[in-house]
């Protein structure tokens, strides 16, 4: 290697570096223009009957609910027949980058009057979560995926006061979780990847930090099934896709 | 003539049928993984034996296939006659979720446990003891077993639990391992009295949805996963997977853990390891938990 391409190289190399660095600082300025998709899932028809829950073989669960009975929560509708815990989605568009970040809060599963609070937990791929209990009788927290997804099932016992859980999975699944010492229990782990949100008691939801681009938003339900729509977000801007799911 | 055309149409078109669902059966054998089972991977370690996966693809169509299928996914042409609750299905070698495992819940097995399982059989169940066939023959099978499903191409086994040394039995040992009993709620399934009738008994399902009885310590039966104390303190500390016994790992101490082998072996009725306890019991006159009683 002569002198001249020794020079050549090095300012290749700084040519390289300073395009890189760059190309990093483009990418933070981009993450501060991101925008949000907003919108509400409704039930077009009547609200199906929710059956009640009989409690009384256990003592404390059915004390939990002496003033106000538990129902099987299938299908939430409330108020305007807004459907309550509709998970939303990115399932097409996400970059890399958008589909590495990995939110760092930590969603938290309880078990409350012996039912499941919230009764569907969305998380991203790999972020940790917490299953916690507020009971004073014993739970034990079987999640059912499939193992040949990669995410493995496990079950752990949390008799009264026991110490949270942590776990995360590893692959985007829609998981049903349940206990098999109070068999009503029935709860989800909608694992997904990339931004997502749960709509509240009115049908309403909002994910928040979704960088610019064209996606497909998916709103899934446990027993209604799936819905996906196109949306574009401009930078700092909020996208709108509303969903409305057939009573069965 | 044309009698003789029908059949003959006929039975072409039993042929093609034929033809068509053996492609599919084709199509459905995803488990022969030729690669995996000509790698290094395809071995098992049980002591100072080595399995080698290939060499147990005979034993296997001679000994398991009738009940765990050719695919190795329990569906053999036994598995009809095995009706829950009495009988579980055959394993699912392609799920890969086993009850006797020395490591958590939630990961594979070592190939000990494999070994062992195979080796013991389980109680109350069609799995016979296949301890007359040889160690070599075991662990054999223990690495075919493996290759019907890709966990384990992508995982490893647990890290064993640690069991410490069995302390002396002792009164109050056995007092505070009742007292672990109710404070865990065991009897929520497995009864006040260990009889299998507690008052989640009777609505146990196993992962595939089909019912399944808590363990019964009053009538004899051996524990499915092993009658030593070890056994039964790994039983409660790693859960059984794929059934409704989770595990207690996270929520009952070492020291506790042999309590409750202990307050256990005294439900037992008489047998070979539980003189001690059971006197113990007797002399205490250890009354079924209650559990409405406030919390000690």
């Amino acid at each position: 290697m002569n002198w001249n391409s020794r020079v050549w190289v090095a300012i290749f190399a700084v040519v390289a570096l300073v395009g890189l660095l760059a190309l990093g600082i483009n990418q933070k300025a981009s993450a501060a223009g991101e925008g949000k998709i907003t919108g509400t899932v409704k039930l077009d028809g009547a609200a199906p009957h929710m059956r009640g829950i009989d409690m009384s073989k256990d003592p404390f669960c059915s004390k939990a609910h002496a003033t106000d009975p538990a129902h099987s929560e299938n299908v939430v509708v409330g108020s305007g027949g807004g459907l309550e815990n509709v998970v939303l989605y990115i399932s097409e568009g996400l970059s890399a980058s958008a589909l590495s970040a990995k939110p760092t809060q930590i969603p938290v599963f309880d078990q409350k009057g012996c039912m499941y609070t919230p009764h569907v937990l969305a998380m991203d791929v790999g972020q940790d979560f917490k299953v916690e209990t507020s009971d004073q009788t014993a739970h034990n927290i079987h999640p059912e995926p499939n193992p040949l997804t990669g995410n493995i099932p496990w079950n752990q016992s949390q008799p009264p006061g026991a110490a949270p859980v942590t776990k995360s999975w590893k692959a985007p699944e829609m998981i049903h979780v349940k206990c098999n010492i109070h068999p009503w229990m029935s709860g989800w782990f909608a694992v997904v990847k990339g931004p997502y949100a749960t709509t509240d008691d009115n049908g309403s939801y909002t994910i928040q930090n979704v960088p610019p681009g064209n996606y497909t938003v998916t709103a899934w339900q446990e027993t209604l099934g799936t819905q996906t729509q196109k949306v574009t977000v401009a930078a700092g801007g909020a996208a709108k896709a509303d969903f409305t799911f057939k009573a069965k | 003539m044309q009698t003789k055309l029908l059949k003959c149409s006929l039975l072409m078109g039993v042929v093609v049928a034929l033809c068509l669902s053996s492609a599919s059966y084709a199509q459905l054998t995803t488990y022969q993984q030729q690669d995996w089972l000509n790698s290094p991977a395809a071995t098992s370690h049980i002591g100072n034996i080595t399995g080698n996966a290939k060499a147990a693809a005979l034993p296997y169509r001679r000994f398991c296939v009738g009940c765990h299928g050719p695919l190795g996914d329990g569906n053999g042409e036994n598995a009809v006659w095995m009706p829950p609750p009495m009988y579980q299905k055959p394993r699912d070698f392609q799920l890969a979720i086993f009850k006797c495992r020395s490591t958590p819940t939630g990961t594979l097995p070592t190939d000990q446990d494999l070994f062992d399982a195979i080796t013991r059989g389980f109680d109350r169940s069609n799995m016979p003891s296949w301890n007359p066939l040889t160690r070599q023959e075991r662990a054999d099978l223990v690495a075919w077993i493996k290759h019907f499903s890709p966990r384990w191409q992508n995982e490893k086994p647990g890290t064993p639990i640690q069991i410490p040394a069995e302390p002396e039995i002792t009164p109050e040992r056995v007092k505070a391992g009742q007292e672990v009993f109710r404070k865990m709620e065991c009897w929520k399934c497995h009864g006040v009295q260990g009889m299998a009738n507690g008052p989640s008994a009777s609505t146990l399902a196993d992962d595939l949805s089909a019912p399944i009885a808590p363990f019964n310590f009053t009538d004899g039966s051996r524990p499915k996963c092993g009658d030593t104390d070890q056994d039964i303190y790994r039983i409660f500390m790693t859960g059984l997977d794929g059934t409704p016994m989770p595990s207690f790992a996270d929520n009952i101490k070492p020291e506790e853990a042999w309590d409750l082998v202990f307050y256990l072996r005294s439900l037992q009725p008489h047998n070979a390891f539980n003189a001690k306890e059971r006197q113990i019991a007797n002399q205490l006159g250890l009354k079924p938990v209650n559990p409405n009683a406030p919390a000690q």
